[in-house]
């Protein structure tokens, strides 16, 4: 394994493509967690924007106008405003609020920048699926839900086993857009140190100073980090495809 | 016609000595004939330069302009200086000397004479909480301090020193991180430091670590000026000597830094 790392030194040597997150140990440390941060944080993103999506289209259909107007509002908010404003708001506004103290009276945050980049990068992208879930649903032929309700289901079953099936399968390449955009997103999160892979890469670059080297590394590390995330959703949306509905 | 091209060589020798010759001692000799020192500082770095309420330049390197006017017995003059101009004024003779904050480098040295030996360091060093009770770097290991994104020292304290570095586009950002708690200290220059830290509103913070990293500090004088450079060595060695900026430190409240305890060692 060290000849193989050493050839990257060799690399170096020869060429002057200097890629320290291989041969130097300690780079090759940060760049593989940020490596791992930026996939963690993807993925628990998605899945929450993607509940928030689903529970957000089933309330904005709700009886009580209050309930449609909250979920107006917060769609507004989170999609009016830039990611980047909402995550130093997030960590630097609502977090100095929410802080407590320990007993030797040093400030302790509750909620950490990590946490805070889920969070607020998740209602971001949650705000988006909610109108794209809305459009799937608003595509369900009114007469299957009608259906629905004379056979007995209530607005929660008919919503759950009947709406939501068909409108997922029409919503997934609108869905698919948002993801890819939410991943690429993730970036970000770089600005209240969060060490995803920009970050580190940022690191890297200050004190190796192989900046253009980096910049390709990050772009072909992105490209195949979203690329496999559009396999599998298109995957997904082949085999769960209903023959004969929808396009 | 051997000998006629030898005695145009020498004479354009002795004139190029003669030259020289006078230039060497022209700071010198004017400053003694105005009986004026004009020195360059910074007027906006606390504690080294600043204003203070009745707009007069004071501060530590305030000082060691003081203490060299004195040394010559001549009256004193400070200009301020930014760090954009302060080798322009030097090089056109606004000032005779500057002591501004300037880290000594190689490329400076082409452009203007720096004193040797240097005279003050920064480093890089941890603001936190008094109530943290931080002692030595081995107990920042492992915790999350701030940083400035691209700074030279990040590497090393994050590598040798095992801190978890948490670092920021600003400082503006890292002070607003410090205070929420979402890290126990920030590393940063400790000049800087020192003068955040005068303001009242970090009271409650202090700069409790050896700093690390010394980047040496050194005063300029126009180039090819030896008699005035050749003075003011000798003066900085005897400041190391008998340890009077150490003992200047103490007075802007500053803690005594370990570079200069390094150069008293050394000179004595």
């Amino acid at each position: 394994m060290d000849a193989f790392w050493e050839w990257f030194r060799w690399l170096n040597g020869a060429t002057g493509i200097n890629l320290t997150i291989f041969y130097d140990k300690f780079d090759r440390g940060r760049f593989a967690s940020g490596f791992l941060m930026t996939v963690q944080l993807s993925a628990l993103c998605i899945v929450l924007s993607v509940v928030i999506g689903v529970v957000g289209a089933w309330l904005q259909g709700s009886r009580l106008r209050i309930t449609r107007k909250v979920v107006y509002w917060y769609i507004q908010f989170f999609r009016n405003t830039p990611p980047l404003v909402q995550l130093y708001f997030f960590y630097f506004g609502v977090g100095s609020l929410l802080g407590s103290t320990d007993a030797a009276g040093n400030a302790v945050p509750l909620v950490s920048n990590v946490t805070w980049a889920v969070i607020s990068l998740s209602f971001f992208a949650g705000a988006f699926n909610v109108e794209i879930f809305r459009s799937g649903i608003e595509a369900v032929p009114r007469t299957t839900l009608e259906a629905a309700e004379s056979l007995g289901f209530s607005r929660l079953r008919a919503y759950l086993l009947i709406v939501l099936p068909l409108a997922f399968r029409i919503s997934l390449p609108a869905l698919n857009n948002n993801l890819v955009n939410l991943v690429k997103t993730t970036t970000l999160a770089y600005a209240i140190a969060v060490p995803e892979m920009l970050y580190v890469s940022s690191q890297i670059w200050s004190d190796e100073l192989n900046v253009p080297v980096m910049m390709n590394v990050l772009l072909v590390t992105y490209f195949l980090l979203v690329g496999s995330l559009v396999y599998f959703m298109h995957r997904w949306e082949r085999a769960i495809r209903v023959p004969g509905f929808g396009a | 016609m051997l000998k006629k091209t030898l005695s145009i060589i020498a004479s354009g020798l002795l004139l190029g000595l003669l030259g020289a010759s006078a230039a060497n001692a022209h700071v010198l000799d004017d400053i003694k004939k105005k009986g004026v020192l004009v020195v360059g500082t910074k007027a906006d770095y606390r504690p080294f330069g600043f204003l203070d309420p009745t707009g007069k330049i004071v501060g530590l390197e305030a000082d060691l302009a003081a203490d060299i006017a004195k040394r010559l017995g001549v009256k004193l003059e400070l200009i301020p200086v930014v760090a954009s101009n302060r080798i322009q004024f030097l090089q056109q003779g606004k000032i005779d000397l500057m002591i501004a904050t300037m880290s000594d480098t190689p490329d400076r040295r082409k452009i203007i004479d720096i004193i040797e030996p240097n005279y003050y360091a920064s480093g890089v060093n941890v603001m936190a909480l008094k109530s943290q009770k931080v002692g030595s770097w081995d107990q920042v290991k492992g915790k999350k301090v701030c940083l400035i994104q691209g700074a030279f020292y990040n590497k090393e304290l994050q590598e040798k020193y095992g801190i978890e570095g948490v670092a920021f586009p600003g400082t503006a950002e890292a002070y607003a991180a410090l205070k929420n708690g979402n890290c126990m200290g920030f590393a940063y220059d400790d000049t800087a430091l020192v003068g955040e830290l005068l303001k009242p509103e970090w009271a409650a913070y202090e700069m409790p670590l050896e700093s690390l990293l010394p980047v040496p500090w050194g005063m300029g004088v126009k180039q090819g000026e030896k008699a005035f450079a050749d003075f003011l060595s000798k003066t900085v060695t005897e400041w190391h000597k008998t340890g009077a900026i150490s003992a200047l430190e103490t007075k802007w409240g500053v803690k005594n830094t370990p570079y200069l305890k390094e150069m008293t060692a050394k000179f004595k």
